[in-house]
């Protein structure tokens, strides 16, 4: 996957959005999920002091994360886990790949871990001749599909009940043509359970690690991380390192939040916290920084890293909604992946921040406060000194920058730009005119707002003189 | 091979130099409501069954009338012995693949989401109530509490190997956002909120 060539976000949407009916059925099912979040989100009287809470709780341990690595890493070792240390993704997948061939097991049960995904864990196994088998239901679609997770926690949010139907035919051999979700969905527990019984090694991610105590909380609605991890000899947990947060009581604030933002329920119906290995089995934790050091590093980025990954930016993101996860080209898509995805490769995903419209939605869902459109914004100045934007691109903000920063040249710049699009439409109102590509050009006022503005102030004034 | 140290390095130097105070909590979680009313309206809410009892007898009597006793039925209260088995906590955990029902009880319960919070000594093993196909749930109703927030005051450092709270039947909507019960683990849950 790594080494194809990425299509810009722009092109992959405009492919996206050729079949208007799909995408128009995208959008209405995101903002589905996006109003029971508003209604879960209502009902709790405390949310605003919730989300301020947890917000401070993440720029505690953002300015502490240091000492509470060390602190966790400590009390999972008392606790009997072993901590593993993965600088990027490559060792990640080495220290992965190691522990199972110690155990010399071929064969592996995963619960849904986006880290796994952001290292491309099931490609490096597969090259070493070990199969991975993704067990949350919709991880398990998009891989049978070959796909990617579209999104982060609904991973087959782009497909139909009848795309599914037509892999599990394939893959399955259920009914052809019968699109039953029960049914459909009863298949895949069948075919999955023989998966759990057998697996010698589990591999899940981790919501939440408590630096006081050392144990980490898994979130599932399926139960198929304690399945896997219950049923076998050894756990694998993977995680980056910003999932530390200081005290077990803090859980009690993000676990509040994390399913209400992510998909309105109230809680997931399991919220396991793992401590200890069972008697005589193994338990791992991989910690990776892959990136994450360089964005703490970055001032006006690092706040990315309080994500607690509940997807809620991206249900409500017009742009997310309308061109489909997959146009991200990022393990992590919507508002938060166009954040951290710079972060990991600049030139491979520059036009990612320029994903948005930045109209704040994002911002104002998010459970820890994350300053989302405000990053995005800063990420597109970045990438444009930096020279990473294309061409046409990079003038047009460059210009706009000077155009901005000079109110004479402003004025002027009003001014013509004015009379160009009353007298020779032509000019703007064409293919080199990216802005013209997907809009009507709006009417052509017959002031400016600054002209209509001196002149009214001035008659206001003479009107309130008079009285 | 040491990453450790590298990774520590460069997250002190990267880290704010403004420490953040940690924020309050006792702030939270004062919110009031019925409890008992909101944990049933909730449990309901996911596809859970909330069912009220007095006592034993009637937990039993209502496992007769609703489950099929010839099928394996695994607990681990010595009170539920005459319907299930108890003889089961130290066999392979993949000998309980054919589990109809695992009745075990659970610390307390959380009003707000109806979440019942379970650690592996009450649970016999830790799959338990994850490979049966249905789970049925002991609660006093007096050790039902608002919110998350006296959850974790009543969890404390309570020591356990491992402990999840249990909110309603497994569930997935992966498939169009159809919720469909039972995904991989239990396909109902009952609450038997007890006197
Ligand atoms: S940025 Fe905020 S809203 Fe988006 S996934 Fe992360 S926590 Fe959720």
């Amino acid at each position: 996957m790594s080494s194809e060539k990425t299509i810009p976000h722009s092109e992959a949407a405009a492919k996206f959005n050729k079949d208007v009916e799909r995408v128009n059925w995208h959008d209405e099912t995101l903002w589905f999920v996006r109003a029971k979040r508003d209604k879960s989100a209502h009902q709790i009287e405390d949310w605003e002091l919730l989300r301020e809470t947890a917000s401070q709780i993440k720029f505690n341990v953002l300015s502490n994360i240091h000492d509470y690595l060390v602190e966790f890493e400590a009390n999972a070792q008392r606790n009997g886990i072993i901590v593993h240390w993965a600088a990027d993704a490559k060792e990640h997948n080495e220290i992965v790949h190691s522990i199972m061939a110690k155990h010399d097991v071929k064969q592996m049960v995963k619960s849904k871990s986006m880290l796994t995904e952001e290292c491309h864990l099931n490609d490096y196994l597969a090259e070493k001749g070990i199969e991975v088998i993704d067990s949350d239901l919709g991880e398990y679609i998009v891989q049978l599909r070959k796909e990617p997770p579209s999104h982060i926690v609904l991973p087959a949010i782009h497909l139909k009940k009848e795309d599914v139907s037509e892999t599990f035919h394939e893959h399955l051999g259920t009914e052809k043509g019968n699109f039953n979700p029960q049914y459909l969905t009863e298949s895949a527990r069948q075919s999955l359970r023989n998966t759990f019984l057998t697996r010698k090694v589990a591999l899940t991610g981790v919501n939440f690690a408590v630096a006081e105590t050392g144990e980490f909380v898994v979130c599932t609605n399926e139960g198929n991380a304690d399945m896997g991890a219950h049923l076998a000899d050894v756990h694998i947990a993977c995680m980056g390192f910003e999932k530390l947060i200081p005290k077990r009581e803090h859980l009690g604030v993000f676990l509040r939040l994390l399913a209400r933002s992510a998909t309105g329920q109230p809680i997931t119906t399991f919220s396991s916290h793992f401590k200890k290995p069972r008697d005589g089995k193994e338990m791992h934790i991989v910690i990776v920084d892959n990136g994450r050091s360089t964005q703490l590093g970055r001032e006006d980025f690092r706040n990315s890293l309080k994500c607690i990954r509940c997807g809620a930016c991206m249900n409500t993101c017009p742009v997310y909604r309308r061109s489909g996860g997959h146009s991200y080209h990022n393990a992590v898509a919507g508002p938060i992946g166009s954040i951290l995805a710079p972060n990991l490769d600049m030139s491979k995903n520059a036009d990612l921040p320029f994903a948005s419209t930045l109209c704040g939605s994002c911002t104002n869902v998010c459970p820890v406060k994350i300053d989302i459109h405000d990053q995005l914004y800063k990420w597109r100045q970045v990438l444009v000194k930096e020279g990473h934007t294309p061409k046409a691109k990079t003038i047009a903000m460059k210009t706009m920058a000077t155009v901005l920063a000079n109110p004479t040249v402003f004025n002027i710049a009003g001014k013509s730009g004015r009379f160009v699009m009353k007298n020779i439409p032509g000019m703007v109102n064409n293919k080199m005119n990216k802005w013209y590509d997907q809009r009507e050009m709006p009417d052509v006022p017959e002031e400016s707002f600054r002209e209509w503005y001196k002149k009214n102030s001035r008659e206001s004034k003479a009107k309130r003189d008079e009285q | 091979m040491s990453s450790k140290g590298e990774i520590l390095k460069r997250i002190k130097l990267n880290q704010p130099d403004l420490v953040s105070e940690l924020p309050n909590l006792n702030l939270l979680g004062s919110e009031q409501f019925d409890v008992l009313e909101t944990y049933k309206t909730v449990l309901k809410g996911i596809g859970g069954d909330p069912v009220e009892v007095a006592n034993y007898d009637e937990i039993i009597n209502y496992i007769k009338s609703n489950y099929n006793l010839e099928k394996r039925l695994i607990t681990t209260l010595p009170e539920l012995s005459e319907i299930a088995s108890l003889d089961w906590k130290t066999v392979d955990p993949h000998s309980l693949q054919d589990v109809e029902l695992t009745v075990i009880k659970a610390h307390f319960g959380v009003a707000e989401n109806s979440g019942l919070w379970v650690t592996d000594d009450i649970l016999g093993q830790r799959v338990a109530p994850f490979i049966a196909q249905y789970l049925a749930i002991i609660v006093h109703k007096k050790d039902l509490v608002p919110t998350m927030q006296q959850a974790y005051q009543r969890i404390g450092n309570m020591e356990y190997g491992f402990g999840t709270f249990i909110a309603g039947p497994s569930k997935t909507a992966d498939i169009e956002q159809s919720l469909v019960l039972g995904a991989h683990g239990a396909r109902g849950l009952i609450v038997f909120l007890l006197d």
